[in-house]
C-alpha cells in the first residue's frame, strides 16, 4: 500500500533509507499521525527527509501519490471504490466487524456510506494504523479516518496535506536552484580549509595540563601547528552584456564570496578573456593578464564566471574581441589555455542552464578548456569539490591548435 | 503519550512542529532542527522543557568540542591538586570523573531535555562518534570501569546552521525538522508576545515594511525575529508615526547589521 510512496520518494531522488522507512512504520503503529492525512504529511517528513533541499521532491512525490484523496467525500468515494472490489468473504467479514447484518451488497455499501457520513467507524475501519498497513485495500485511503480528521488544532490556515504539498514551499531549496546569499555562503564555505599549517609552534595548553597531570606532576609539553585558512580564491567574472539576466545571480554570488574568503581577487571581462582583465568595469581600470599570470601563485583556486556563449570568432581569432576599438593579439582562447596551464585548481560556473550548453558552439569549446558547472547550489557543491581535487589541466595545446586552425569542434560540428 | 508538547505563552509555535516534537519524545528519536538564525531554534529545547517539566541541559557545540566531553572528563588537575593535602581521597578516580552534558541527561533520575546546540560547528566525524551512545543510551568510562546507563531516554534535540553536512548514518537516525520563518500572521502573534499593547496600525505598517525588506535577495543578512522585536521597541519608544513608516525605515541599525545592507537599502527607499 504505501510502499508505494517510498517509492515514488525514491524515483524522485529522496535520499530515503530503509531504516527510515521501518521508523515510519513504527510512528504509525504508535498513531503519531492522528489519523489525519496532514499530520501524516509532516510526520512522514520528518522522518524520511533530513534536509530542507529534499522537501520539494517530498511535495511533489505527495502530491502525486496522495492526490484526489484529500476531503472527505473524496475519501469515502475512494473507500466505497474499492469496497466494491473487495473478494466476497473479505467483505463479509468487513461487514461483520462493523456490526452490519444486511443482505444484499447493495444495502450494506448504502448503509457503509450513510455511516460514513455520519462519521461513525471511527475505530474499526483499518483505523489509524491503515495508512500504510492493515485494511485488506489496495487504498492508501482504508487508513484516513474520515471523522478523525482534526481541523484547528494548530495547523492554522486549515490547509489540506494536499495544498501544503501544493504550495511547494521549499522550491527555492531545491539543489538544483540557486537561492541568496547565504546559501551561496554555506555552499563556499566547504572551500574553506581550516587546516593545521605550518610548524608545530603553538603550545596546547590543554593537553599538556592533561598529560602532565596523567603523569603526576611530570611537566609534559605538547605543541601543534595552527590552524589556518589555506585557501586562496581568484574571481574572474564575465560582464558582458550577455550577462545582463544574471547580474544579481552573479553579484549574489560575489556577495558571499567577499564575506566568506579574505583573500579574494577579482577581475571582470568581457565574454572572454584577452590581454587585459578589468579591476572595474567602468572606470576601465585594467591590469594586463600577462601580469595576472605572473602575480598570483599557482595555489590559487580560480573560479571563472561567465555564460561563455559568444560569437566562434571572439574566441578563436586574432582581433576577435566585440569591442570595436580592442585588439587583441593572441586569440581569447590562448589566454584561457594559459590560465588553465598556470592555476591547476580552476573551475568555470555557468549560469545559462545547461541543457542549453549543447546548442552553443563556443561552450563545449570552453567546457574542454575548464571543467564546466552550472551556477546552481548543486553545481557549485561539483565545482568546489573539483577544486578541492586539484586536477591537471585537461586540455593540451595541440587540441587548442586544431580548435584555431582547423576549426575543428569538439563534437565535429562546423560553422 | 502522558504529556504532549503544546508550546508555551512564550513561544510560539506552528502546529507540525509540535507534532513532530512529540513524535520524537515518542520515538525516542533524536530530532535535529534546522532552520534561518533567529527562528528560535535554540529556544525550542528551553519551551519544551518548560511545557513538559523536564530538566533542560544544554551542550553548546563549538569548534574545538570533542563528542567525549559530552559523556565524561576526568578532572586530572584536581586530582593533582588535591594529592598535595591529605584532606581529599585521592585513590577513588570516581571522585574526579566529571559527567558532561549527555552523561548528565543519562543519570538524571527523572527523564530530561538534552540541548545539543549548533553540531554543525564541530568536527565533521562529531556526530558520528555520538551515534552509539545515542543509540544505547548507555556509555563506558575507562578510567573507573563503570557504565552509564540512561533511566530514561532524554528527548535530545539538536540544532544545525547547516554550516556543514551532517554524516548520513547520523541523520539517519535523527527526525528533522526544519522551522520556516514565521509568516505575517505568526509574526503578529509573536511580536505581540514581546509587545503585547502594540496599536493595530503600527503593527500592519511594521509587518509591512519587515516583509518588503526580508524579500530583498540582495542582502548579505536578512533581518530576523529578533531584530524586528527590538525594532519595534525602539519605535514604539521614540513614538515613531505609523503612517511614516511608509516613506522611509526610521532606526534602520536596529534591523540591518552590515553597512553593505544598509546603503543598498537606503538606495531602494530612494527610487
Amino acid at each position: 500500500m504505501l510502499e508505494g510512496f517510498f517509492v515514488e520518494l525514491k524515483s524522485r531522488g529522496v535520499p530515503v533509507s530503509l531504516t527510515e522507512w521501518m521508523t515510519l512504520q513504527d510512528a504509525l503503529d504508535r498513531d503519531l499521525a492522528h489519523s489525519s492525512l496532514e499530520a501524516f504529511y509532516y510526520l512522514a517528513r520528518s522522518v524520511l527527509v533530513k534536509s530542507e533541499t529534499f522537501f520539494d521532491r517530498y511535495d511533489r512525490a505527495f502530491q502525486s501519490f496522495f492526490k484526489g484523496i484529500e476531503s472527505r467525500e473524496e475519501m469515502v468515494d475512494k473507500i466505497m471504490e474499492a469496497m466494491e472490489r473487495l473478494p466476497p468473504e473479505d467483505f463479509e467479514a468487513l461487514a461483520r466487524k462493523a456490526g452490519l447484518d444486511e443482505k444484499s451488497l447493495e444495502e450494506v455499501l448504502k448503509n457503509f456510506r450513510e455511516q460514513f457520513e455520519e462519521g461513525h467507524f471511527k475505530d474499526h475501519f483499518g483505523g489509524s494504523k491503515a495508512i500504510g498497513r492493515g485494511g485488506t485495500s489496495t487504498q492508501g485511503a482504508f487508513g484516513y479516518n474520515p471523522a478523525g480528521v482534526r481541523i484547528g488544532q494548530g495547523y492554522g490556515r486549515h490547509r489540506s496535506a494536499i495544498q501544503v504539498a501544493e504550495m511547494r514551499k521549499f522550491r527555492n531549496y531545491d539543489p538544483d536552484l540557486v537561492l541568496d546569499t547565504r546559501q551561496l555562503r554555506v555552499a563556499l564555505n566547504r572551500l574553506r580549509r581550516l587546516l593545521p599549517r605550518g610548524p608545530k609552534d603553538e603550545l596546547d595548553l590543554d593537553t599538556t595540563i592533561d598529560e602532565t597531570c596523567r603523569n603526576a606532576g611530570e611537566l609534559e609539553l605538547v605543541f601543534t601547528a595552527p590552524r589556518r585558512n589555506t585557501v586562496k580564491l581568484l574571481l574572474l567574472m564575465d560582464a558582458g552584456g550577455s550577462m545582463t539576466p544574471y547580474s544579481r545571480l552573479v553579484s549574489r554570488l560575489f556577495s558571499a564570496a567577499r564575506s566568506q574568503f579574505q583573500d579574494l581577487k577579482y577581475y571582470y571581462f568581457h565574454n572572454c578573456i584577452y590581454d587585459d582583465v578589468w579591476t572595474n568595469m567602468q572606470n576601465s581600470e585594467e591590469m594586463s593578464t600577462e601580469d595576472l599570470l605572473r602575480t598570483y601563485g599557482s595555489e590559487y583556486k580560480v573560479v571563472l564566471v561567465g555564460d561563455a556563449n559568444m560569437a566562434p570568432s571572439e574566441l578563436l581569432d586574432r582581433n576577435g574581441a566585440i569591442s570595436y576599438f580592442y585588439m587583441n593579439e593572441t586569440p581569447g582562447i590562448w589566454w584561457l589555455y594559459r590560465i588553465a596551464t598556470r592555476f591547476p585548481a580552476a573551475v568555470w560556473l555557468n549560469p545559462e542552464p545547461a541543457r542549453y550548453w549543447l546548442h552553443s558552439i563556443t561552450i563545449p569549446i570552453v567546457s574542454r578548456v575548464f571543467p564546466m558547472f552550472p551556477l546552481t547550489l548543486s553545481g557549485l557543491d561539483d565545482a568546489i569539490q573539483t577544486l578541492l581535487t586539484t586536477q591537471r589541466p585537461r586540455i593540451r595545446a595541440e587540441e587548442i591548435k586544431s580548435f584555431v586552425e582547423k576549426r575543428r569542434h569538439p563534437f565535429g560540428r562546423s560553422w | 503519550m502522558e504529556k504532549e508538547f503544546t508550546g508555551t505563552d512564550n513561544y510560539i509555535t506552528s502546529g507540525p512542529l509540535r507534532e513532530v516534537v512529540n513524535a520524537s519524545v515518542v520515538l525516542g528519536r533524536p530530532l535535529l532542527v534546522k532552520g534561518e538564525p533567529g527562528t528560535g531554534k535554540t529556544l525550542l529545547a528551553t519551551a519544551i522543557a518548560e511545557n513538559l517539566g523536564m530538566p533542560l541541559i544544554r551542550w553548546f557545540i563549538k569548534s574545538t568540542t570533542k563528542a567525549k566531553d559530552g559523556l565524561y572528563v576526568y578532572d586530572t588537575v584536581q586530582r593533582l591538586h588535591d594529592s598535595r593535602f591529605s584532606d581529599h581521597d585521592v585513590t577513588d578516580i570516581e571522585n574526579y570523573i566529571r559527567m558532561g552534558p549527555l552523561g548528565e541527561a543519562f543519570a538524571t533520575p527523572e527523564q530530561a531535555v538534552l540541548l545539543i546546540d549548533e553540531v554543525d560547528k564541530a568536527d565533521l566525524e562529531f556526530p558520528n562518534d555520538l551515534l552509539n551512545e545515542l543509540d544505547e543510551m548507555s556509555f563506558y568510562i575507562y578510567e573507573t570501569q563503570k557504565t552509564v546507563r540512561a533511566q530514561h531516554r532524554p528527548a535530545v534535540i539538536i540544532t544545525s546552521n547547516n554550516e556543514k553536512e551532517l554524516p548520513d548514518a547520523f541523520l539517519r537516525r535523527c527526525l528533522f525538522h526544519f522551522i520556516e520563518f514565521p509568516d505575517e500572521r505568526m509574526m503578529q502573534d509573536i511580536v505581540r508576545v514581546h509587545h503585547p499593547d502594540i496599536q493595530e496600525n503600527l503593527m500592519n505598517a511594521v509587518m509591512r515594511q519587515f516583509y518588503w525588506i526580508r524579500n530583498m535577495d540582495e542582502l548579505r543578512k536578512k533581518p530576523s525575529t529578533s531584530e524586528l522585536i527590538d525594532w519595534v521597541q525602539v519605535l514604539m519608544e521614540g513614538g515613531v508615526d505609523p503612517a511614516e513608516l511608509s516613506r522611509r525605515v526610521p532606526f534602520l541599525g536596529v534591523l540591518m547589521k552590515k553597512e553593505h545592507d544598509v546603503e543598498f537599502l537606503r538606495e531602494q527607499l530612494v527610487q
